[in-house]
Formats: C-alpha cells, structure tokens, sequence
C-alpha cells in the first residue's frame, strides 16, 4: 500500500485511452465501474479535444455483481459494435473489473463480432499509464500489421518510413509530429503511416511497407517498434530529436537508413540556439543550477539541452518512468548527480529542496512544488495542465523546438542584463530583494517581501532549513555570527542562497558551532573551484 | 403564490427510468469540497491509482497546498496476500497522522477496489480509533462507484458522522441543517434563522469537535437534495425532517426558510419583515438574467441530484423550457415539493443511459445543455451551448444573495456564443 497525494501517472487503461484516443476507427470497451468515466475530461478538457473518446463503459454498479456481470459486458460489446460500426476493438478492465475477473478478451471473443477484437491485459496494481499506452499499442500492431510484405528494391526508390508513438493527451505530440514531417519532407522521405495518432486499423496493415520506423517517444513506441524490426524486418531510429545536437544526431541516423543526404537539412543555422546560447547576454546562465525531472524520455533530452546547449548546471535528475531508470541513471552519472527515480512528488520535493536548484525543469508537480519554495519553474513533460497544450504552434523536437526549449528554459530566469542591474541598484526601492523579474507579474508570497525588508530567503534560493535529511546528516545546522550574517546579507541576493547554503555545508562537514566571518570566507573559497 | 410563474404548478411530470451507460463521477469526488468544509478532517482514500487519479483529475488538476486528502494504493503484494492489508493501512494512518499532526478527523473512505475485495474498513476504523483516540476521530464511509454517484460521497460522509454525532435534548428548539453548503452561505442562513428567532445548527460542522448534537426532538432540513443516508441515519436517531424545497434561487429560499418557520411557529409577517430584504435584493439580481434565459431551451444531463431543483428555479425564476430533466437518482420524497414546482409535461428520466441521452440531447438541439465535463467539449463543438455542471457544486448558489450568481452561471455560456464574432 502506498500513500499518495498526487500521482505522475493515471492507472495503465488510461494509456490505452490515449491510444484508442488518438486513432480513428477503433474502439474501446472498458469494463469500468461508473467513477471511471472521469478519464473522458482528461480528453475533453485538458486537451480540448472536439470528440469523445471512443469509449464505452459498462459502467456496472453493486447490484450488477450479485447478478451477471460478464452478460452486461457482452451486451455492452454487442451494443457499441452495433453503434460505433469500428474497424478493430479493443477491451480489457480497469481495476475494479480486473478482480471480479470476468475474462473481457474471451467473452468479446464468443460474440464472434466481424472486425478484429483484441483483448488487453493490463494488470492495475502493477503498471501504470505510461506501460498501458505502450502494451496497448504493441498489441494492435502485433494483431493488426499483418504478414510480412516484399519490399521493391531499394534502387532509386523513395525510401518511407513509419512515425511511432505520438498519443493523445501526449506532451508537445501535435506539434512535434509537425516538425518531425517537415524534417522528413526536407530529406525526401514519405511518411508511410503515423501510430497511433490519426491511424485506423486498416492503417496498422500498412505499417510493413515503409523501409524503416522512427520511434518518437520510447516509453510509447519502443515495444512496437522492436516487434516491427522482428515480424518485418524494419529498423528503427530511436534518437529522440529534442535538443540542437539530438536532431542532428537524429539527421543523420534517418539519412543513413534512408540512403539520404543530411547536408542540405544540416546546412546554415537550422536553429537559433546555439547562437542565442553564445551571445553575451546569455553569459548569466552559465552554470545556473538546474534540476530536472519528468518522463523518461523529456528528463533525458532536456537534461543535455540544459547542460550542453544553454549552459546551465545540472544539479538533480529525475524520472517517474522506472522502466527507464538505467537509461536516466546513466545520464546523472555522466553529470555527477545521483538520478532521483521515484513516483511520489514528495521525494522529488525534498531532492529538490536538497539541491538548492535556481531553475526546475519538471512537471505540473514539479511547478507546485517550484512555486512553494519559490523557485523559478518551466514545464517540459507530462502530466499535463490545459495550460501544456497552447494555442499555437509550441514543439520540442527538431530545429523549432529548439527554439522553443531556449525561450522556455529561459524565460522564468531573469535576463542577463536586468540581473546585473538589480546587482548595482540592490538598494534602490525598485530593486529590493523580493523585486521579481519585470518580465513576470507574479510573486509566491507578495506582501511579505513589503519594500525595504530583506527577506530570510532570495526568490533564486529558498532558505535551507526544512530539507529533510536522514540518519547521520541530519545534525544541527551551525549558527551565524552576527557579523557574518552581516556579510552575508551584502552579497547579492541572487548568489546569497548558494552563499549560505555553502557556508552551512562547509560548518556542518567540519562540525563547526559558528559560521564567523572567517567560515564564510573559507567557504567560498573551498567551493569555488 | 409567486407572480412570475410561466405555467401553473402541475402533476403530470413523466418520470421515466433510464438504465445504461453512465457519465457520472462517483462519490469520492466529493472529498473535494468536503475537505474544504471541515477543516480538521483529512480523507484517506483506500482504493487504486484510478482513484488517486479521479481525485486529481476532478480537482481541476491539483490544489496549491498540500490537501487534506490522499490515497492508500492497493497493489499487488496486498492483493497477493504478500503483505496484511489491515497491517499496512496501520502504517499509512501512522505515517500520515505524523506528518499531519493538527487531523482530528480521518474519514477511511471505501472505493470500487476496496469493496469488491471486502476490506472491512469499519473494523479498520474502530481499530485505529482506539490507537488513535482522543486526539483522532477515524471514522469511515463509501465513495465506491459502484454504490455512489458524485454527490452521494457527501451522503455517505454525513451519514457516517450522524451515530456519533452527542445526544440532543428531549426538546430541542435548535434546527438542524443538513448538507454542506459554502461557509459564507451558512453564515447568511444562520444570520436569517436567528432574525427568525430560530437557533440554527448545521451538519457538518466546520470543525470535528463542533459537531451538531441530534436526539428524538431534533427537526431538520435538508440543504442539499441527495442525502438519503444521512436522513435515514438522522431518523433512526429520532430526528424529523421538514418537507421543503431547496434554496435554490429566490422561491426556493423563501420556500425553505418558510418550512422552518412554519414548523417553529414563527409569526408569518415576522417572517415576511426577516425575509423581505433578502427576497428584494435577489429578484433584483435575477431581473437581467430572465431577460436572458427566458424561453430558453435546456436540457440536463445526470451529474449531480441537484438536476430537479435547478430545473425548477430554470423554470419558474428563469421562465427557461424545460427539455429534458436527466438525474442519476431521483429521491421521490425528499423532492416532493421540487417535482410537484415542474412545469406540466417535464419529462424527468431517473438514471442514465449515455448514448441514448445524446441522442435525444442531439435530437431536441436544445439552448442550453448542462452536463459533465466529459460531455461539453465534444458538444459544442456540435454547436450546442452547454453548462458544466460540476461548477454548480463548487460554487456558492444556495440563499438570496447567490440567486443571481445561480442564474449568470446559466446565462454566461449564452452570452459567451453571443459574443463570439470567430
């Protein structure tokens, strides 16, 4: 049993609704309790999708389990095939329906309906979201892609190839698979099939014939894609192109399987990061202390956006998605960070808290939590807010999207110059401690940090005190001098949280009782090599 | 007699039962204003990620502060048997009650799971209790889906606090009211009831050791129209409860009121003299929005019980038509005098079967649909004007100074498709 206020991930038939979502022609039976019925809003309201998801509950109450559950499921079946007249469905139970055990797939089965049924086993206390979206779609393409086909020749031939993994209710997907076609279009690729989303069944049929896949996001797509690369002999790129050098590397790997020239789609400035990364005005965020966390495949990419294409300093790591802990361990490593892999926001939040970070890169949890400590915060990975799917045109992936990670990594930040400003003018009344970036309205607590009071704590670095620390660690944290605390409050407030934190540290390491002037000044001194 | 009434009262509503699909949440989504109404209670959730999930979900995504509601995730080493279930519900209670040390109240609220693998959660209520005591209060109810819809949450909470509730007097001159209604729609109830003359306590308290007491003497009114438990609880305790309408709208109020009145013996034209400047402020309110909303066309889908009620006030405040009156559950009695209000003809359809509700919503095309979140994306972008319903519940519209509020939650879509050029 785990306690749990807020979770990353909706149970796995959540996942086969993003897929069944994102198709056309196919439907969905899910025997489910009426609550379940919730999950239609995650896709009428936080995406604003213009139609119901594909469907149909049983809905069964108490009185039903006395009586024949497993009869009501078969009407049910009966009735939506009847009304929805799909290519393909799929049924399985949610977690209620899963322990009155009552077989979905065989009894779909006994209808002996005219379409293909493809029946889901998707275990509710085991697995979540994430792993339902990808079973869901590893099982439709397993039932559905067919025998093998003979491919013509390569010679001279327009080389296809198949976009996987793109959902409903995915993170950037609309816009992603935009860039993504535009990459292709560019290198003289065809797109044979994108799956899931807008993909019939009779679509799926088709997926053998392109020469190779692309799979666009792991967590989705990497079962599917391997089956593929097995039944039909398709190889597949796995570079998530999130990221200046990712969707190079990502060029590349495509233009070799396709027997493609990249140059003309690498040529010139494709994005304007790197240049925006290298003016002087980005010189402030060099080294700025970053954490980051969300899915797998989000965490990863923009962990090396941040640490290798703007600057930043990577001080946490983290992914909910423990299918993928390896991969996002690694990366840590190579950063010296130890990953923080957990599904429960109060261990990222005090990770967070232990890495006095100056910027988070996370989830709508992760924002929270930002918000709390009063940390600025930029989402980049689900689970999404109706705020994750804008208006406009907003990828991550490709030459764009790299434009739009470095304005998303950047703006909460304060400019380069308005930083160097409230540095020489820290006294001025406009420029006080609890001044936020002009380019933002909002505060965490306004009305605490009146004109002319010093807050304990600056808006870049939240007071050390309540990180929960265990065992040894966790001993009195040393007190100030007055006289140091004096100088403390001298250096600018936007390095005073690190200054603080590190004095602390340094006493605490060595055991001392009192930070004096002298610890400080030791301190800065150790750690700024 | 009420001088705006578009038709006479009339008898002749067709209710029709209805069976199918539902589109409704269940009842632990009440946990979401319960949390906010007593304020030292926390709800602990005993079910799957699906709940946690709903809770978030419904919640409009998330909360700011750290809500007094989590869930306990049944996983597989409980259902394996791998680990005692009773055991590790101990050590999640223990683990919470550390962290929130200021609960006195924790609701152990049952779901779909927990039901159908017949955790006993009273038992696990009465264990804790007794660790726990005097400074916790567990107690427990039901949010199942499989038993309750969305308001029915709140009814099972109440009616899990009644037993418990202390012993009220042989003669009780209090009035009880029961149902949670926003803190600043108690306040301006209790202020009417003491110009009344009558001393008015409400169910639930804002806080677990304010609790009303109830006994044989105690007379109650419901504010709320889905809480069959708790009456049936509040009976057996010896309690009467007061025939009323619900206050919903400036009628509804006046009807409410008066049935407390009434049975309080207050003097009629006291009454009238309490309840005057209420009454003017909310016919005032409510002038622009019948301009709005009259002879408009609405239909309901079932969401919350408060369905009948609203389509009272709808029709008679509002002279809006009535298309469809959907509602999961229609409790006969305690809407005697809502039912009796309807228009002629209302056809009122008790329970739900989705797809054959929008085909008839689809059919009539109506001015007007309320419905669920699921359900008003998708329809207007059909081109149907629709009202989520949820906002109902997590609004204040009870009382004369809301019955404005009520009615410009009807109007605003209209007026939203009235704006747009694009």
């Amino acid at each position: 049993m785990q306690l749990t206020v807020w979770t990353y991930e909706g149970p796995p038939h959540i996942g086969a609704m993003r897929v069944a979502t994102a198709m056309e022609g196919l439907h969905y039976v899910l025997h489910a309790p009426q609550g379940d019925t919730y999950a239609d809003l995650l896709f009428t309201m936080i995406e604003r999708r213009a139609k119901r998801p594909p469907v149909t509950y049983t809905t069964f109450q108490a009185r039903d389990l006395g009586g024949d559950t497993a009869a009501l499921f078969k009407d049910v079946v009966a009735a939506a095939y009847e009304r929805f007249r799909p290519q393909a469905m799929i049924v399985g139970a949610s977690c209620t329906a899963e322990l009155i055990q009552d077989d979905p797939g065989g009894l779909a089965k006994a209808l002996g309906l005219p379409i293909p049924v493809i029946p889901l086993e998707l275990p509710a206390y085991q697995k979540k979201e994430n792993w339902g979206a990808s079973e869901t779609f590893y099982r439709l393409v397993r039932a559905l892609s067919g025998t093998p086909v003979e491919r013509a020749p390569v010679d001279g031939r327009r080389r296809s190839c198949n976009l996987l993994g793109p959902t409903a209710l995915g993170f950037r997907h609309r816009d992603d698979l935009i860039e993504i076609r535009a990459i292709l279009d560019r290198l003289g690729i065809a797109v044979n099939v994108v799956a899931p989303s807008g993909a019939t069944p009779a679509d799926l049929g088709q997926l053998g014939e392109a020469d190779f896949n692309i799979v666009l996001y792991p967590e989705i797509a990497r079962a599917a894609a391997q089956f593929l690369e097995k039944a039909h002999g398709q190889p597949f790129v796995e570079t998530v192109p999130i990221g200046v050098g990712a969707t190079t590397r990502f060029v590349e790997a495509v233009a070799t399987l396709a027997g493609v020239d990249p140059a003309p789609v690498l040529a010139g400035a494709p994005s304007r990061l790197p240049w925006y990364s290298r003016s002087v005005d980005s010189t402030y965020l060099t080294g700025k202390r970053v954490f980051v966390f969300g899915d797998a495949t989000h965490a990863l990419a923009i962990a090396r956006v941040a640490a290798h294409e703007i600057g930043f300093r990577l001080v946490g790591l983290g992914t909910y998605t423990r299918e993928f802990a390896r991969e996002v361990r690694a990366e840590a490593a190579l950063h010296g960070i130890e990953a923080t892999i957990t599904d429960d926001y109060l261990d990222v939040e005090a990770a967070i808290q232990a890495a006095a970070p100056e910027l988070v890169l996370g989830t709508q949890m992760e924002r929270h939590v930002a918000k709390r400590l009063g940390i600025p915060c930029a989402v980049i990975s689900a689970p999404v807010h109706v705020q994750d799917f804008p208006a406009r045109h907003s990828p991550q992936m490709g030459f764009e999207g790299a434009n739009v990670l470095f304005d998303t990594l950047v703006h909460p930040l304060m400019m380069g110059l308005e930083e160097h400003l409230l540095g020489m003018f820290r006294d001025d009344p406009e420029f006080h401690d609890g001044a936020a970036p002009s380019h933002l309205g909002h505060r965490p607590s306004d009305g605490t940090h009146a004109v002319g009071r010093a807050p304990a704590a600056s808006p870049l670095a939240p007071a050390p005190a309540p990180i929960r620390i265990e065992g040894e660690a966790a001993i009195q944290t040393a007190s100030w001098a007055p006289d140091a605390e004096k100088e403390l409050k001298k250096i600018p407030f936007f390095v005073r949280g690190k200054a603080r934190a590190n004095a602390e540290r340094y006493a605490r390491e060595r055991r001392l009782p009192l930070i004096t002037l002298e610890t400080l000044y030791d301190a800065k001194a150790h750690f700024s090599r | 007699m009420n001088a705006h009434a578009p038709q006479p009262a009339a008898c002749d509503v067709e209710i029709r039962p209805e069976r199918g699909q539902r589109a409704v949440f269940c009842g632990l989504t009440s946990i979401v204003w319960l949390h906010r109404k007593i304020q030292d209670a926390f709800f602990l959730v005993v079910g799957s990620r699906t709940c946690a999930h709903l809770i978030q979900s419904a919640a409009g995504v998330m909360i700011f502060a750290e809500p007094r509601f989590a869930t306990a995730i049944i996983d597989e080493r409980d259902l394996a048997g791998l680990a005692d279930m009773n055991e590790e519900l101990d050590r999640v209670v223990t683990r919470l009650i550390e962290r929130r040390p200021e609960i006195r109240l924790l609701f152990l609220v049952g779901s779909c799971p927990s039901e159908v693998i017949k955790l006993d959660l009273s038992r696990a209520a009465l264990r804790l209790s007794q660790r726990l005591a005097p400074e916790v209060r567990v107690l427990n109810y039901s949010g199942s889906g499989i038993e309750t819809t969305f308001t029915q949450g709140e009814d099972a909470c109440l009616a899990a606090l009644v037993p418990g509730l202390p012993e009220g007097m042989e003669v009780d001159d209090d009035l009880l009211v029961v149902g949670a209604l926003a803190d600043i729609v108690e306040d301006q109830f209790a202020r009417l009831f003491a110009e009344l003359g009558i001393r008015a306590r409400f169910l639930p308290a804002r806080r677990a050791e304010r609790m009303p007491s109830v006994g044989r003497g105690t007379r109650y009114l419901l504010a709320q129209p889905f809480l069959t438990d708790t009456a049936r609880a509040l009976e057996e305790r010896g309690a009467r409860r007061l025939a009323a309408p619900f206050p919903l709208g400036a009628e509804g109020t006046t009807g409410w009121l008066r049935a407390a009145a009434e049975a309080f013996g207050i003097d009629p034209a006291r009454f009238d003299t309490v309840t005057a400047p209420g009454l003017r402020r909310a016919w005032q309110a409510l002038a622009p929005y019948r301009e709005k909303l009259a002879g408009k066309r609405v239909f309901f889908f079932p969401d919350s019980q408060l369905e009948v009620p609203l389509a009272r006030f709808l029709a008679r405040e509002m002279a809006a038509e009535l298309v469809e009156v959907g509602t999961p559950y229609l409790h006969r009695a305690h809407l005697a005098a809502e039912i009796e209000q309807l228009p002629g003809g209302t056809r009122v359809v008790d329970g739900q079967s989705l797809d054959d509700g929008l085909d008839r919503c689809r059919a009539a095309r109506p001015d007007l649909t309320v419905c669920g979140l699921g359900l008003a994306n998708p329809l207007e972008a059909e081109g149907l004007t629709t009202k989520w319903s949820i906002e109902l519940l997590f609004t204040p519209i009870q009382g004369y100074e809301q019955a404005g509020d009520l009615a410009e939650l009807f109007a605003r879509p209209l007026d939203r498709r009235a704006r747009l050029e694009v």
